[in-house]
């Protein structure tokens, strides 16, 4: 290994390591002032490349790039200070799960206008004026961009530092950070103070994709990709902490430039291509930090802000007699769907998704409720028991129902190793491990091709035996996701349950009343894994294959919406969320070429005129209904 | 000087999400005057405040600081118009220096300011709390209790109030300092600073009140000369003799 | 003599070079009613939470009921018999008043990892038995986040009762209350410290409280016990008015 191999990949890596930090940093930022975590924020950022490359279009030579800059920074700026006018100033008081539902909303509703403004395909932008050439560094060529680059990080930092601690503004935005009502008491404006950080915010964030123009082209998946990175990047560094973001960007980027530059090793006789981790470099160093630092590097324990309190849950009720009516109804038009594929065949296909759907929602809001542990990485659980039964199945060639029984159990198994660190964390900390686990395993199935089949995944994974026939398959998942269903019910209400729910509500009563919350959460954890592995069974058996994608952030996001739109706070939301996401998913969304738009404006509808979710607004109209039929 | 009290509330009612707390309240504090606002916790102070402050959900037939009424405007614009709220805990920003704490709080004292009011300047300030004087490279959070109380006293002052709420001043502060805090009060009385002060501790409303309020439940049940409150009227141990109600 | 139920020997605990607590040793027997004063910044708190588990000492030791309990975890605390309630009262709220303390009591038991009949069958009698003695028998169907706060300073104690433990610390534990109602809640744990035989550990800054309540007081000032004896040994001590009492004009002693 060389060393001038080396230093060129470092100084490559703090070039990337100012992109990553200016995407962190307005995030972090906003974060500490609104407490929203904002998941359009690689939307920003996207747009900030688009705006500048279509601007840099249209100017002469030497002012096309920097005028680029200016114009992506103004512009995503000010629409950033019009998402916060428009839609964030409605939530602020909304629980956290539904902000970043809204924001998600937002991301998606985001991506479609890139989609509408610029079309599909990527655009690449002008090299900029006066920092065209290299400079010879031990004997190899570097561009000038890559060293203008690296040093433009530290000069934001630097910047941002002194407008945080010199300037009135930044003493505003440290004091809103902790009690934004204090701040209004003392008679500052601080809806103009929100719309401003939230466009700084914003702008900065416009700058770092702006800023890459000569690097990469504009792209419509940028958006997510940066979006994963600067969660990252602001978990290792601690939330909050701008200078801890830059410390993790450069921690980040040297290890993948490192590994890039490593290539293949030789550890113990055996061939490693260490380039194959850049994929997950980023992931390990974040899960490793969580582990050693829950709170990241520079992050403290949440500190005493004042974050309005959402309304609390209410106590478990049984269902009464119409309830129970309804979910008997429910019960047996699922059980008759197969009679119904007489005359609409599409019907038990569509029935079959809702179920698969519903069992990977409910595994989720099983931690995610009555745990109070949202999970960005369900998905992982969905993929290790599709993937463990597949290969059972095609490899091993075990049975059929062996397989329904070995994918479960591997997905638990994973649950077990991941969920003993995980539930150590707390809030976003927990998401952010639990994303990082659910990539690590994406990339393992990626990247194994003997095991997994790689990017195409494993086929022919169709039922045997009794299960053969469609509605054999049918029949028998309808019966396993009911009993998941209900199993999942009955815990619930338990000791174990309420034991989970306690450590939720209150961990030093808990704690003081000698519950082991780790425990509990632990085996909380466990359960939902396996039985989300058992989602993911099914899915392999019903579509006869499967591929990494189903481990996707996306699909983790999917879980995390049906439950949101289900209602959070009710053991049949998920229920609902799954049932409706995916008819919605089904029907609706393949009409339109902007479904991503439609959905993300039925999501932002869904918060603010049902905050409860489905199951909320439900309980709602049936409580108006009692009132008004008990009227005399 | 003309006879417009500094604070004029009638009829006010506030809520916290569905529930009622204030139930019809209606006071005034004049020109200079200090009036306790004496009750059980839950009894309805500190939402009292929070309502003249726009920080709870509330209505009221008029809600007037030297005649201008307070009802349409957002938070931070009552602070303007001479408002002063020093909150029950305090909440001192724990990350700012004292420095930067009072500055967050600082305004310039508008142009038709009573000539009788002195201008709240940091040297002013520290005048009257010595002990700021030599912390203000401090952290908010490195500071004691009573530290911290004289901070938010002094924050709010030099944002210029002619009006001060003041929310459980000697909450969990050791009654040593309480005792200094007490002068520091006089002081600004003196000054001409109008105070409204929820308070438990009746020495300290003794010492420094014209008038009080007795609140319970929500409702104002009694209201006259501090000197004529008896302890026993209070905190319902025995029914008030010369109730409002 | 009766064996005590917390002995704690020189204690000692630094935060960046500042000595919070400095070789602060005191016990507690069977049905006493121990107050901790101190002003602000004494050590109250860090003392209070070595002793419930929260902090690890530097030095010294924390003995219950005999048995070493230095530098152990709160859950552990818990399981050797000790109760606890917190200065901003802690329950659980999305459960009704009677299945907090049925979770408290089942925890107690070591009996949470049951997964089948629901919580609502168990127990039900002797967490009523528990709120009842609390007075809190007529809101036990009511969501415990409905409940009015001194209600839910209640449903605490009930919830620490749960455990039967031997020795209970309460810090605050009439923070928030108006004057009627800290009587009366101290005057029910003081009845129950007769009747259970049980030993309270408090720290609290209503002089009201301590003088008219408590059996024996102790006051840390600067990390030190300056005084350790009777209500009116403590009131006397001129060390004690020093730095604590002040003048009178805001001790509360206006009796």
């Amino acid at each position: 290994m060389a060393l001038d191999a080396l230093v060129f990949q470092a100084v490559n890596g703090l070039a990337s390591a100012s992109g990553l930090f200016l995407v962190a940093a307005g995030l972090s930022i906003i974060f500490g002032v609104t407490r929203i975590v904002n998941m359009a924020h690689g939307s920003f950022y996207m747009f900030g490349l688009y705006i500048a490359v279509t601007v840099a279009d249209r100017l002469p030579s030497p002012f096309d790039f920097w005028g680029g800059v200016l114009v992506a920074v103004a512009l995503t700026a000010l629409i950033g200070a019009l998402v916060e006018l428009v839609l964030l100033r409605r939530i602020y008081r909304a629980p956290e799960l539904y902000q970043l539902l809204a924001t998600f909303a937002l991301m998606l509703v985001m991506n479609d206008a890139a989609l509408w403004l610029w079309g599909p395909e990527d655009q690449l932008g002008p090299r900029a004026a006066g920092l065209t050439g290299t400079v010879e560094l031990l004997g190899r060529r570097l561009p000038d961009y890559d060293i203008f680059l690296a040093l433009a990080g530290p000069a934001v930092l630097l910047g941002l530092n002194r407008l945080l601690t010199r300037s009135r503004f930044g003493r505003l935005i440290r004091a809103a950070t902790q009690d934004r009502e204090m701040v209004a008491a003392l008679g500052v404006n601080e809806a103009v103070l929100f719309t401003a950080v939230f466009a700084l915010g914003a702008g900065i964030a416009g700058l770092g994709g702006a800023l890459q123009m000569p690097r990469e082209p504009a792209s419509l998946t940028l958006d997510l990709a940066v979006l994963g990175d600067a969660f990252v990047v602001v978990v290792i560094g601690g939330m909050g902490s701008i200078r801890g973001a830059y410390v993790a960007a450069v921690i980040v980027a040297q290890v993948k430039a490192l590994c890039i530059a490593l290539g293949t090793v030789e550890l113990g006789g055996l061939a490693f291509n260490m380039s194959k981790l850049t994929l997950v470099a980023e992931f390990l160093v974040m899960a490793l930090v969580l582990v050693v630092r829950p709170h990241g590097l520079f992050g403290r324990p949440a500190p005493a802000t004042r974050i309005h309190a959402s309304a609390v849950e209410a106590p478990l009720v049984p269902l009464g007699p119409g309830g129970r009516g309804a979910a008997l109804a429910a019960i047996a038009l699922f059980a008759a769907m197969p009679l119904i594929g007489d005359s609409f065949a599409y019907a038990p296909v569509l029935a079959q998704d809702v179920l698969i759907a519903v069992l990977f929602a409910a595994s989720l809001h099983f931690i995610m409720g009555p745990g109070g542990m949202a999970s960005f990485g369900h998905a992982a659980y969905f993929g290790l028991g599709a993937y463990g039964a597949a290969y059972a199945f095609l490899t091993l060639g075990v049975s059929t129902p062996a397989a329904l029984v070995l994918g479960p159990a591997i997905a638990g198994l994973g649950a077990v190793v991941f969920g003993w660190f995980s539930v150590r964390l707390e809030g976003v900390y927990f998401a952010m491990l639990t994303l990082a686990f659910a990539q690590i395993v994406w990339s393992i199935v990626f990247q194994w091709e003997e095991v997994t089949g790689g990017s195409n995944g494993l086929f022919g994974v169709w039922p045997e035996g009794v299960l053969e026939s469609p509605t054999g398959f049918y029949l028998a998942s309808f019966a396993l996701v009911l009993a998941g269903v209900l199993v999942l019910r009955r815990l619930a209400f338990s000791p174990f349950g309420h034991a989970l729910r306690a450590a939720r509500d209150s961990a030093l009563r808990a704690q003081a009343s000698g519950i082991d919350i780790a425990r509990v959460r632990w085996l909380a954890f466990i359960i939902a894994g396996t039985l989300c592995g058992l989602a993911g069974t099914l899915f392999a058996f019903a579509k006869g294959s499967i591929s990494p994608e189903a481990i996707s952030v996306g699909r983790s996001i999917d879980a995390l919406v049906m439950v949101l739109l289900g209602g959070v706070q009710s053991l049949l939301g998920p229920l609902f969320g799954a049932s409706a996401f995916t008819l919605l998913q089904d029907t609706v969304m393949r009409e339109t070429a902007y479904w991503r738009a439609l959905l993300g404006a039925l999501m932002i509808a869904v918060v603010l005129l049902f905050p409860g979710g489905i199951a909320g607004g439900l309980s709602d109209i049936a409580a108006r209904l009692r009132r008004a039929a008990g009227r005399p | 000087m003309s006879e417009t009290p500094r604070l004029e509330i009638e009829a006010l009612d506030a809520w916290y999400g569905a529930a009622r707390i204030l139930f019809g309240v209606s006071l005034h504090v004049g020109r200079g005057e200090a009036v306790a606002l004496i009750g059980r916790n839950g009894a309805g102070k500190s939402t009292t405040m929070k309502a003249v402050m726009g920080l709870v959900t509330r209505r009221a037939a008029r809600l007037d600081v030297e005649g201008r009424d307070l009802r349409a405007l957002p938070t931070y614009e009552i602070a303007r118009h001479g408002v002063g709220y020093v909150p029950e805990d305090r909440r001192i920003f724990t990350e700012l220096t004292v420095a930067e704490n009072l500055d967050i709080g600082r305004r310039p004292r508008p142009a038709g300011t009573a000539p009788d009011l002195p201008d709240w300047t940091p040297q002013a300030l520290f005048a009257l709390f010595p002990n700021l004087a030599e912390m203000q490279d401090r952290p908010g959070g490195a500071m004691s209790g009573g530290e911290q109380q004289m901070l938010a006293i002094a924050r709010t002052l030099v944002g210029q109030p002619r009006l001060l709420l003041l929310d459980e001043p000697s909450e969990g502060v050791a009654p040593v300092i309480v005792d200094q805090m007490i002068h520091a009060l006089h002081t600004l009385k003196r000054a001409g600073l109008s105070m409204l002060i929820a308070e438990q501790n009746l020495d300290l409303c003794r010492s420094l009140c014209d008038r009080a309020y007795v609140i319970e439940q929500g409702e104002l049940r009694w209201h006259g000369a501090m000197a004529e409150l008896e302890e026993e009227a209070l905190f319902g141990r025995v029914a008030p003799t010369n109730g409002i109600m | 003599m009766i064996a005590p139920v917390l002995q704690v020997e020189q204690l000692a605990k630094s935060y960046g070079g500042v000595r919070a607590l400095d070789g602060v040793s005191f016990d507690i027997r069977p049905g006493e009613l121990l107050a901790l004063i101190g002003p602000n910044g004494a050590g109250k708190s860090t003392c209070f939470n070595i002793v419930n588990g929260q902090l690890r000492p530097d030095a010294g030791t924390v003995r219950i009921l005999g048995r070493d309990a230095t530098g152990l975890p709160p859950r552990a605390i818990a399981r050797l018999g000790v109760g606890r309630t917190f200065q901003i009262a802690a329950v659980f709220g999305s459960m009704t008043v009677v299945e907090n303390v049925q979770i408290a009591w089942l925890a107690a038991h070591r009996t949470v990892f049951a997964f089948w009949n629901p919580l609502a069958n168990r127990h039900r009698a002797e967490a009523l038995e528990l709120l009842e003695q609390t007075g809190m028998a007529e809101l036990a169907d009511r969501p415990a986040a409905s409940l009015a706060y001194g209600d839910v300073k209640r449903l605490e104690l009930a919830v620490a009762l749960a455990g039967n433990p031997k020795l209970l610390l309460m810090d605050e534990p009439t923070a928030g209350m108006s004057t009627a109602e800290r009587g009366a809640l101290i005057a029910l744990v003081k009845a129950l410290t007769t009747e259970r035989g049980l030993a309270v550990l408090f720290t609290e800054h209503s002089m009201d409280v301590v003088f008219g309540h408590a059996d024996r007081v102790i006051v840390l000032a600067r990390g030190r016990l300056i005084a350790d004896g009777s209500v009116d040994a403590v009131r006397a001590d001129p060390k004690v008015r020093e730095v604590y009492l002040g003048s009178g004009l805001a001790s509360g002693e206006r009796r």
